[in-house]
């Protein structure tokens, strides 16, 4: 068997019931919102598929008018991404407003005007998410995640930025399920067909930047991760064991960005360690 | 004998116990409109299932006053339900009770603590130590609680000590997506309690629970198996759901007439295997 044709294979263990998993994820989102006292949910909309998934799933959990999108693009966000975000806003009927990050980040970058495109792009996503929870304190909503497993996994994402939020309905799902969960709520094609991109800067691609597909990724950290595969079993199955490595290796590396901070440890009960309650202690 | 039962499949909070009292009351008033005579609640039915260290809050004993109320209700309607038991060595039990006609009929402490995965019981709770049958006004039965099913020598042990139907309340979360809906967890509880029906002879009355609890979803899906394998009552997945089926108890000896299974059971050659294996297992090095 030729390796592109094992690859496809394998995939379908990446196929999902999507009707399914619509039902666990609308039910996860109205239950966990509703029952710590809110109603109103918030997010940031790209105009990448993330983004729509989410706001389709909350607009089905608790209503579109509980539901606000804010699209916060900069001055090198792509035209495509607003007239995409809208068409998520058409179709769930949510509600929405622009507020453009070009006078903060701008008037940041001033004092440092060589700073690299990361330092940029963090700040950018920092700036966001200020954004998001100042709405969420004003409206009373919390801010819903957009980060799928693929990306937490890889790291590929802002701490304390995009992979904030108060609760993620697509983070166990690979990068391709939330593609299928997506075309089956119908989300807009332009969405589903344009490459994935964060969209820092002009023309950026996840793919081209990460040097590997999200096919791929997907299912080396579906062997790695889910099913407790070993590298030599990865290579059997016909993944190349460069990409394995780097896989694995980015992995371990952004694991602090998955964790709580580190507490010091020094009393009898410390935080994290050992006080233990679940986050829906009494609800 | 027949017997008319109920599966309640509710959603508890987390370690709010009168809320969850108020959720079993309602429960057990629908069940007995719908003329059931025994009523089954959920593993952690009055607590909920990832307490942590919520676990010594929620704890208590027999004569707590939410356990006596729940007593008085099964005046009219036999009914177990699941709680942290404070026991009378101090120590805090996943136990279910039993209670018919205003008494304590039975006390199942979980036995397989699942310390695993995303379970972490073992942290918390001690475990129990004891498999027995006991007899109720509609026949002879034996608890076992959730990851209990899944070590054999458990079911064996009830069905040998003669249970008519097993009792299994379950928290189970929801995880293994596959192509076909059906989350492997669900696979791997409907394959069980099949197996166990038809092969142990024996109703399998599985209560499973539904809702969320820090993001984790459980799955419902409470089923009446009868000792041919058959279901009798089947819940939604992922809904709150009461379900019914009446057994016909005296149909066992059919069954096991069919199926004389457990009348060729080699009970003391078993027993006596078991020793040998036991007896030889220290005998050799590593």
């Amino acid at each position: 068997m030729s390796k592109t044709n094992n690859l496809k294979n394998l995939s379908d263990l990446l196929t999902i019931d999507a009707k399914y998993v619509e039902q666990i994820l609308v039910d996860f989102i109205r239950e966990e919102v509703t029952k710590v006292g809110f109603s109103k949910v918030v997010l940031g909309l790209s105009g990448g598929i993330d983004s729509a998934l989410v706001a389709v799933l909350a607009a089905k959990a608790l209503g579109p008018k509980n539901v606000t999108g804010i699209l916060m693009p900069y001055a090198t966000s792509s035209k495509e991404s607003i007239s995409d975000a809208k068409q998520v806003i058409d179709k769930t009927g949510m509600q929405s407003f622009v507020l453009e990050i070009t006078p903060m980040i701008n008037a940041y970058f001033k004092h440092f005007p060589r700073a690299s495109s990361l330092r940029r792009g963090n700040k950018m996503a920092r700036e966001r998410m200020t954004i998001l929870y100042d709405y969420s304190a004003k409206e009373n909503a919390l801010v819903l995640g957009t980060s799928n497993k693929t990306e937490l996994l890889l790291g590929y994402g802002t701490q304390f930025g995009d992979m904030a939020s108060a609760i993620n309905p697509i983070g166990d799902l690979y990068k391709g399920q939330v593609r299928q969960l997506s075309q089956h709520l119908k989300v807009p094609a332009s969405i589903l067909d344009k490459p994935p991109s964060a969209d820092l800067w002009l023309g950026q691609s996840d793919e081209q930047e990460l040097g590997f597909t999200y096919d791929e990724a997907d299912l080396i950290l579906y062997h790695l991760v889910d099913e407790r595969q070993t590298r030599e079993e990865l290579i059997e199955l016909g993944f190349e064991a460069e990409r394995i490595d780097q896989i694995q290796r980015k992995v371990q590396l952004s694991q602090y960005k998955r964790r709580l901070p580190l507490i010091a440890k020094l009393s009898l009960r410390t935080i994290g360690r050992d006080f233990r309650y679940a986050r829906d202690w009494g609800k | 004998m027949k017997l008319n039962v109920a599966l309640a499949q509710i959603k508890p909070t987390l370690g709010n116990l009168n809320k969850n009292l108020d959720i079993h009351l309602e429960q057990i008033a629908a069940a007995q409109k719908k003329k059931a005579q025994l009523i089954l609640f959920p593993e952690l039915s009055l607590t909920g299932y990832f307490l942590r260290d919520q676990v010594t809050d929620v704890a208590l004993t027999l004569k707590d006053k939410i356990i006596q109320r729940l007593a008085r209700e099964s005046k009219k309607i036999s009914i177990a339900f699941g709680f942290v038991e404070q026991g009378n060595d101090a120590h805090l039990y996943n136990s279910t009770a039993y209670f018919e006609k205003g008494k304590l009929k039975h006390i199942h402490r979980k036995i397989y603590l699942p310390t695993y995965g995303l379970f972490d019981e073992q942290r918390y709770l001690a475990q129990g130590d004891r498999m027995r049958a006991f007899d109720t006004q509609f026949g002879r039965s034996s608890v076992l609680i959730c990851e209990d099913m899944w070590h054999p020598m458990l079911p064996y042990t009830a069905v040998l000590d003669k249970a008519s139907f097993l009792i299994v309340p379950s928290s189970s979360p929801g995880r293994g997506l596959s192509k076909e809906g059906k989350l492997q967890s669900s696979q791997t509880w409907e394959q069980l309690n099949r197996f166990y029906a038809q092969f142990y002879t024996v109703f399998v009355l599985y209560v499973n629970r539904v809702g969320f609890e820090d993001g984790v979803h459980f799955w419902g899906g409470s089923e009446i198996i009868d000792p041919t394998g058959k279901v009798l009552a089947k819940a939604k997945e992922n809904k709150t759901d009461l379900i019914t089926a009446t057994l016909s108890l005296n149909s066992l000896t059919r069954i096991r007439t069919q199926n004389p299974l457990l009348r060729d059971e080699k009970f003391e050659l078993t027993l006596r295997e078991l020793q040998r294996v036991q007896n030889e297992q220290f005998k050799k090095p590593f």
